[in-house]
């Protein structure tokens, strides 16, 4: 194991990927010679060439779509956004094409393509540069949708994403970059898309929760555990495809079960997974999932509401208090 | 700085090291300035010493947020327009009060001259109920529309159409006003300026495009992220356009008034490119390797506040005692801003919801 930045190790990743397919390449904002805008790419200039590492106007919807006529033609793009906020500019490549092109031609073209960048808010950034995509691009056929949370995960999945035949959205947070954490250097180190991860075993109730939520759950979980209640938090890795059975064989141990997700409430993971639950799980709970999430507002820039607006342990212990009624 | 590796398929330009005759590429290239005094200008000596005013405002303002900034009194991004302040003062004086301003996340000192006090700026930056904005937008929020300045934003070209529908809002309404939609040299990369050239040409909208080209966006210097002269976008779309030195308030305002009054009385829309440097990096954390300190000394040589203060002593307007005046007094103001906004209360946690929706009582989804 070698602890690594979170993103090194999604910088690693793309390194080995890049290291042994040809047709793998790097285009975005600033990811060249300024190196990444948070670093990712940092070094992979001055190794690949201004062929393979490409820097872009800002033209999003623009060089998205390059990314997708390029991936027709049988390359491995990898399309960084500054943030999602910023891929909105591109959701048309992305929701109208890449994940229609091979349905709509009956099979005849490809979209071997990774969007990634940062999801969702970091710090006092404002409405336009705080809102998390995840569940969005999750709504729409043709996606796998990767939220990660801790290094080993952002380089075991980043390989498949770039191995993946299909459009893979792979999501990160500028909060997360400077992260350690410790890296399998196991060669070739895969982490399939799809799998979750039981980060940490407890039997008194179930968290999901994924992305920087992860860390604010592992948060009230240490809280929770010196009163004497033992969380399991799995982590699903993948929004889509969902790890569902790993939950639900959870909520079969534990009966109770709280979804933090930094979204909007209204149709957000939290939602599905919450659907998902009585669907397959109902006679085992012995609480209704409850949910911390994003108010139904805009991020606000001053400090006071920004901390009051994000999901915060306080809330997840509180939401853990009420399925274990022990408020 | 990437080796110079010979590649033989290269796609983005490169940038700074990698120029082949190892020469300091300049980050625009100025065109001159105007000839013209003030008098043949139309310009009073009380207007010169209020651009004067109004420039320095911008510029302590700034420099003190950037203080306040690194103590730590605020967070998030903070994108100064130090450098840059001629092309906001001379707009300003060109345009008719009423004439509609929207700009980019760099707006602090189009907010300054459109009305936003040192305080509400201040306080905007703190996230204080008492902002411009309420606390909720921050720097790349500043907005007063009261005062026709609708506001900074964030989403690099979002706000240009947003601009040419004000234009159509004025045409509609017959109001006799003009907009002004003022955007970076990045901005002009993105899809949403060329839908809407056309469109403003084709219903001849009383628009201003304006871009102050900086020389960079972001990291990337002008020549490595957009092809030609950025001012020749105009002839595809058969629009009037120039090229302003943005060093100059005098050329600005010059400029900048003849194109008003173009657009007003035609009702046609103008492209136009001010040519300009940014003193400091693009928001606070920014290593600036992209360009060389000789270069960003070029520009400092000229720097439009100082060249507007010697030409007023120059040409006798006022003397060293109006801008000792001056200088103080806008220090204490700054300094009261900043008093201001670190008093000022913070927004109540319930006031996140204002503001959403128009009713009093509105649905938000739990
Ligand atoms: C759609 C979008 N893409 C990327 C960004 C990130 N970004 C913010 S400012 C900026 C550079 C813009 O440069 P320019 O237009 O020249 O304006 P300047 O900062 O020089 O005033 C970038 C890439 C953004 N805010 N929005
Ligand atoms: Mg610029």
């Amino acid at each position: 194991m070698a602890e690594l930045q979170f993103r090194e190790a999604i910088k690693h990743a793309i390194d080995e990927e890049m290291g042994r397919d040809e047709s793998v390449f790097v285009m975005g904002e600033e990811v060249a010679e300024y190196n990444g805008a948070y670093k990712v790419t940092e070094g992979l200039l001055d190794k690949y060439g201004f062929k393979r590492v490409i820097d872009t106007p800002i033209s999003e919807l623009g060089f998205a779509g390059i990314g997708v006529g390029a991936a027709m033609q049988g390359l491995r793009p990898i399309v960084e956004f500054m943030t999602f906020n910023f891929a909105v500019l591109a959701a048309d490549q992305i929701i109208n094409h890449a994940t229609k092109v091979k349905y709509m031609t009956g099979g005849q073209a490809d979209c071997p393509i990774v969007f990634r960048g940062p999801n969702a808010s970091a710090g006092q950034l404002g409405a336009t540069h705080s809102v998390a995509y995840d569940s969005m691009y999750a709504h729409f056929p043709g996606l796998k949708v990767i939220y990660v949370s801790e290094p080993d995960d952002a380089k075991g999945l980043m390989k498949s994403a770039i191995r993946d035949d299909n459009p893979v959205i792979f999501m990160e947070s500028e909060q997360m970059y400077g992260l350690k954490g410790e890296v399998s250097d196991e060669e070739d180190y895969i982490i399939p898309i799809g799998k979750g991860k039981i980060k940490r075993e407890g039997s008194d109730v179930t968290v999901v929760a994924h992305g920087k939520m992860y860390h604010v759950a592992v948060q009230a979980a240490n809280q929770l555990a010196k009163d004497g209640v033992e969380v399991e938090i799995i982590d699903p890795r993948t929004v889509k495809p969902l790890d569902l059975p790993l939950i639900i064989e959870s909520i079969k141990k534990t009966n109770r079960c709280v979804v933090v997700d930094e979204a909007h409430p209204f149709a957000g993971f939290a939602a599905e997974i919450g659907f998902l639950i009585q669907r397959e799980a109902f006679d085992y709970l012995d609480a209704p999932v409850q949910r911390v999430c994003l108010p139904d507002v805009n991020a606000p820039f001053s400090k006071k509401l920004f901390d009051a607006w994000f999901p915060s342990p306080k809330q997840v212990i509180d939401a853990v208090n009420q399925v274990t009624y022990r408020n | 700085m990437a080796k110079k590796k010979k590649d033989d398929i290269v796609f983005a330009p490169r940038g700074i090291g990698e120029e082949s005759d190892g020469v300091v590429q300049k980050g625009v290239d100025l065109p001159p300035a105007t000839k013209k005094k003030h008098k043949a200008l139309g310009l009073s000596e009380d207007d010169l010493k209020a651009m004067y005013e109004q420039m320095y405002l911008q510029r302590r303002f700034e420099e003190r947020s950037m203080q306040q900034y690194q103590k730590g009194k605020f967070g998030g991004f903070l994108h100064l327009y130090i450098g840059q302040e001629a092309i906001s003062t001379g707009t300003v004086f060109a345009f008719d009060d009423n004439d509609d301003i929207i700009t980019g996340y760099r707006d602090h000192g189009w907010g300054l001259c459109r009305g936003v006090t040192p305080k509400e700026g201040m306080a905007e930056l703190f996230g204080k109920a008492t902002g411009c904005s309420k606390g909720k937008g921050g720097s790349m929020h500043f907005a007063k529309s009261e005062n026709h300045f609708w506001g900074g934003y964030g989403i690099v070209g979002g706000h240009i159409p947003i601009g040419a529908g004000l234009a159509f809002g004025n045409k509609y309404k017959g109001t006799g006003n003009i907009s002004a939609t003022f955007f970076g040299d990045g901005a002009v990369d993105q899809g949403a300026l060329h839908e809407t050239m056309n469109m403003a040409q084709l219903w001849k909208l009383p628009v201003l495009f304006v871009v102050e080209n900086n020389g960079y966006s972001m990291g990337t210097a002008a020549k490595r992220h957009t092809v030609a002269e950025i001012v020749d976008r105009a002839k595809g779309y058969g629009m009037k356009s120039a090229v302003i030195n943005g060093m100059d308030v005098f050329s600005v305002y010059e400029k900048m008034k003849e194109i008003a009054d173009d657009v007003r009385e035609n009702s046609e829309p103008y492209f136009v490119e001010i040519r300009t440097y940014r003193y400091r990096g693009h928001s606070m954390s920014d290593p600036q390797k992209y360009r060389t300190k000789e270069e960003l000394e070029e520009y400092q040589k000229i720097d439009p506040i100082l060249k507007l203060k010697d030409y007023i002593l120059s040409n006798n307007v006022a003397d060293e005692d109006f801008f000792s005046e001056v200088e103080d007094r806008i220090e204490q103001d700054v300094l009261d801003a900043v008093e201001f906004a670190d008093e000022s209360p913070f927004p109540e946690v319930e006031d996140m919801y204002d503001d959403m929706f128009v009713e009093d009582d509105p649905y938000f989804h739990v």
